[in-house]
């Protein structure tokens, strides 16, 4: 296996397994999202670490990461972008605020399906993919950039300025 | 009885043990409850809701309020809830009430199946499984009869190759998830999930592995729709109309329970039976596909052959063949002359071989030993499916301990006549060409073609197991019935007829007229047998000599049935 995890991270995966004294399998979620994190996404390498590591088959962990959405097979683009297209939100607008975020990032959303969600600019600077309910429902349209939420986009040039 | 519990199914009053299944208990007095994923060999995860009943319980008083008063039989008016439960993962209760009819179950069956077949393909023209698929069978008996679904369905891959033997269509799969349950309980081999969950959800195998564990296709056998099909059976033939025969499966001592499925001479496709003291419900893969010879014409032995003056086999009549193989073998003293049967053969075989043997009196009488590795699970390490038989019958104690000085006795000048009863001398006893120059005469009969027969100078055809009817001692000394499947090609016999003909032949023996008389008398003449009838034996056969030998699938089988894991 190629993958390399590096000793500090491993460390954080096995101090985290320990949460869950019963069985391994229940430490899946929060040992795959500490490798997304570190990894940016979760490909064939990362799931047969992961399962290695949790004692499982991979299609154990596959079908946890096939399940969460919130769990990336692809790679994103270096700022991933996440709108929610969730009713509020809808109806608010996100869904012409999706098309102007690709106008605006370069962004052909064209393959996107429901086994491929995440589309990537040519340049690789941006990725984007809809989201379900983000949680500001009164706010909407609510995008996130990596970690940081955005209520109420309206200006998205400015919003895409910060990443640049 | 505190361990027994009143319950209630359709309005009668029953009594279960604590803790049986609702579905087992409806099933054990006949009330059907339709199920998808449920199988008493694995756990129940419940995810078919397929077996939704009604279930009622005895009514909770009121704070202050008297308990309901008991009626003479004890039983307390029930309480019956508004909404179905499961009845595979949920067991009995004290004074339970279970409606398997009535028009809050047809209206949860009709809804589940609604929606199991909202994404069905409806392929049932052109798919394996029609005329033994659940789906089907429920819609015709649960079903609303036409569907209400006008979106579009769902695409999900089909003919996928999941394994060597096996091939998925998603499409057809309704997430029962009994062949992964299958899998990572039984097979230990975990390699099937379900990816994509929610609208999507397919069963999968992960990316680069395969099914190809050594039991793939008891998942086939598992599956309840068509969604898992055997590479092997697909599309050869429609399954109603074979001729189902409930036999035993010869290629190992553990002699796992089989349905032959046949048509017209031909067999299709093998299944295990369920016989919880032997095979539970499975099988391996190399032994359910082991039957295709049996169908190649190009290799059976299909007629009598006798050498000609210039030592080329010609066909003969059988009668013919006999007469031959008696006067030459009537040259000979019995000293002179050697028998090798086979641990192939049946116990009522085995018994003829052993008073052909008394009658030609015989220098020796032996049989060919054939082992491979146990797999841990229900191959055994003994090949031979009635070596026991072998033992108890014949009364040897080493089979094959012999087989050098045959060798020798030949070599030496001493024995000069060999017959060779289902088994082929050079390719599985070790026997040369060297070994059998010495021979004047070598008699044999063997199922197909080999190197053995072409170097005989009387060939009888001898059907093989499924063209035969006896009993056989599988390794835990349990006898069990082989049943005829079909006629063997051309002019073969039973085993147990050629030998029978070939002494008839010798001036010896008479009207034996089928393998239950040859039962009677070994039940009178081998100890072992004494007092068996060959009609109390039936379908799953019965213990008769304690061996101490255990099928390790079937420990660990009975370990999760006391673990509460399964049902069993």
């Amino acid at each position: 296996m190629s993958l390399e995890v590096p000793a500090d991270l491993e460390k954080e995966i096995d101090e985290r397994i320990t949460h869950y004294p019963v069985s391994k399998r229940s430490a899946v979620l929060p040992v795959l999202h500490l490798l997304q994190h570190h990894f940016r996404y979760v490909n064939e390498e990362v799931i047969e670490w992961a399962a290695a590591k949790l004692e499982l088959e991979p299609i154990k962990v596959l079908e946890v990461v096939s399940f969460y959405p919130g769990f990336r097979q692809e790679a994103p683009g270096k700022y991933h972008i996440r709108v929610c297209r969730t009713l509020s939100c809808a109806m608010a607008g996100s869904y012409e605020l999706m098309e102007s975020l690709c106008e605006k990032a370069g962004i052909d959303r064209s393959g996107v399906d429901h086994h491929n969600p995440i589309a990537v600019s040519a340049d690789g600077t941006y990725s984007i993919e809809f989201a379900e309910c983000l949680a500001s429902c009164g706010t909407g349209p609510v995008c996130m950039v990596e970690d940081d939420f955005y209520e109420s986009v309206d200006d998205v040039d400015a919003l895409l300025a910060k990443y640049a | 009885m505190s361990d027994l519990v009143d319950v209630q199914i359709n309005g009668e009053w029953h009594q279960f043990p604590k803790g049986t299944r609702m579905i087992e208990a409806c099933r054990e007095v006949g009330a059907e409850v339709p199920n998808y994923c449920y199988h008493p060999k694995l756990t129940s995860p419940g995810n078919c809701r397929m077996c939704l009943v009604q279930m009622g319980m005895p009514p909770r008083p009121a704070p202050g309020a008297e308990p309901a008063q008991p009626d003479e039989d004890g039983h307390v008016p029930i309480s019956w809830m508004p909404r179905p439960v499961i009845a595979c993962a949920n067991t009995v209760a004290p004074n339970m009430g279970i409606r398997t009819q009535g028009e809050l179950t047809e209206k949860v069956r009709e809804g589940v199946m609604e929606l199991m077949l909202a994404n069905h393909p409806l392929d049932c023209p052109i798919c394996d499984q029609a005329g033994e698929c659940h789906l089907q069978e429920y819609s015709v008996e649960h079903g609303k009869g036409e569907g209400r679904f006008r979106e579009q369905k769902v695409k999900k891959p089909k003919n996928v190759d999941v394994g060597p033997r096996i091939r998925l269509d998603d499409e057809r799969c309704i997430m029962c998830s009994r062949c992964i349950r299958f899998m990572d309980e039984v097979a230990d081999d975990p390699v099937l999930g379900f990816t994509d969950r929610g609208s999507h959800t397919t069963l999968a195998v992960y990316p680069g592995r395969e099914l190809d564990s050594n039991y793939s296709l008891n998942t086939a056998d598992l599956c309840p729709v068509g969604a898992l099909t055997s590479n092997d059976f697909r599309f050869q033939m429609r399954v109603w109309f074979m001729k189902e025969t409930n036999t035993i499966d010869t290629n190992c001592g553990t002699g796992a329970n089989i349905t032959v499925y046949a048509r017209q001479g031909e067999i299709f496709r093998i299944k295990p039976r369920q016989n919880n003291a032997v095979n539970s419900d499975w099988m391996p893969d190399s032994h359910r596909l082991s039957f295709h010879w049996i169908n190649d014409e190009e290799t059976r032995l299909t007629s009598a052959l006798a050498k000609d003056e210039n030592g080329n086999h010609q066909v003969v009549s059988n009668e013919n063949a006999y007469a031959i193989a008696a006067s030459k073998l009537s040259k000979f003293k019995g000293h002179e002359i050697a028998i090798i049967a086979s641990a192939r053969m049946t116990n009522e075989e085995l018994f003829m071989v052993k008073r052909l043997a008394k009658h030609l009196k015989a220098k020796i009488v032996e049989t060919v030993p054939r082992t491979g590795e146990a797999d841990g699970y229900l191959i055994s390490e003994d090949r031979n499916p009635n070596t026991l038989g072998v033992k108890t019958v014949l009364g040897l104690d080493e089979p094959g301990s012999q087989l050098e000085s045959i060798k020798d006795d030949i070599k030496q000048g001493q024995i000069h006549a060999l017959i060779a009863l289902q088994e082929d001398l050079i390719t599985d006893a070790g026997f040369t060409d060297d070994d059998l120059a010495g021979l004047d005469v070598l008699i044999s009969s063997y199922p197909s073609a080999n190197p053995t027969a072409e170097r005989s100078d009387v060939v009888l055809p001898g059907g093989c197991w499924a063209e035969k009817s006896g009993t056989m001692l599988n390794i835990q000394g349990r006898l069990q019935r082989l049943n005829k499947v079909m006629d063997g090609p051309g002019t073969t016999e039973e085993p147990w007829e050629v030998v029978r003909n070939l002494q008839q032949a010798l001036g010896g023996g008479n009207g034996i007229h089928s393998h239950m008389e040859i039962f009677k008398q070994l039940a009178e003449k081998v100890p072992a047998f004494s007092g068996v009838k060959f009609q109390d034996i039936g379908d799953l056969g019965i213990p008769l000599i304690e061996t101490g030998e255990t099928l390790p699938l079937l420990e660990r089988e009975k370990e999760r049935v006391a673990q509460g894991l399964i049902v069993g």
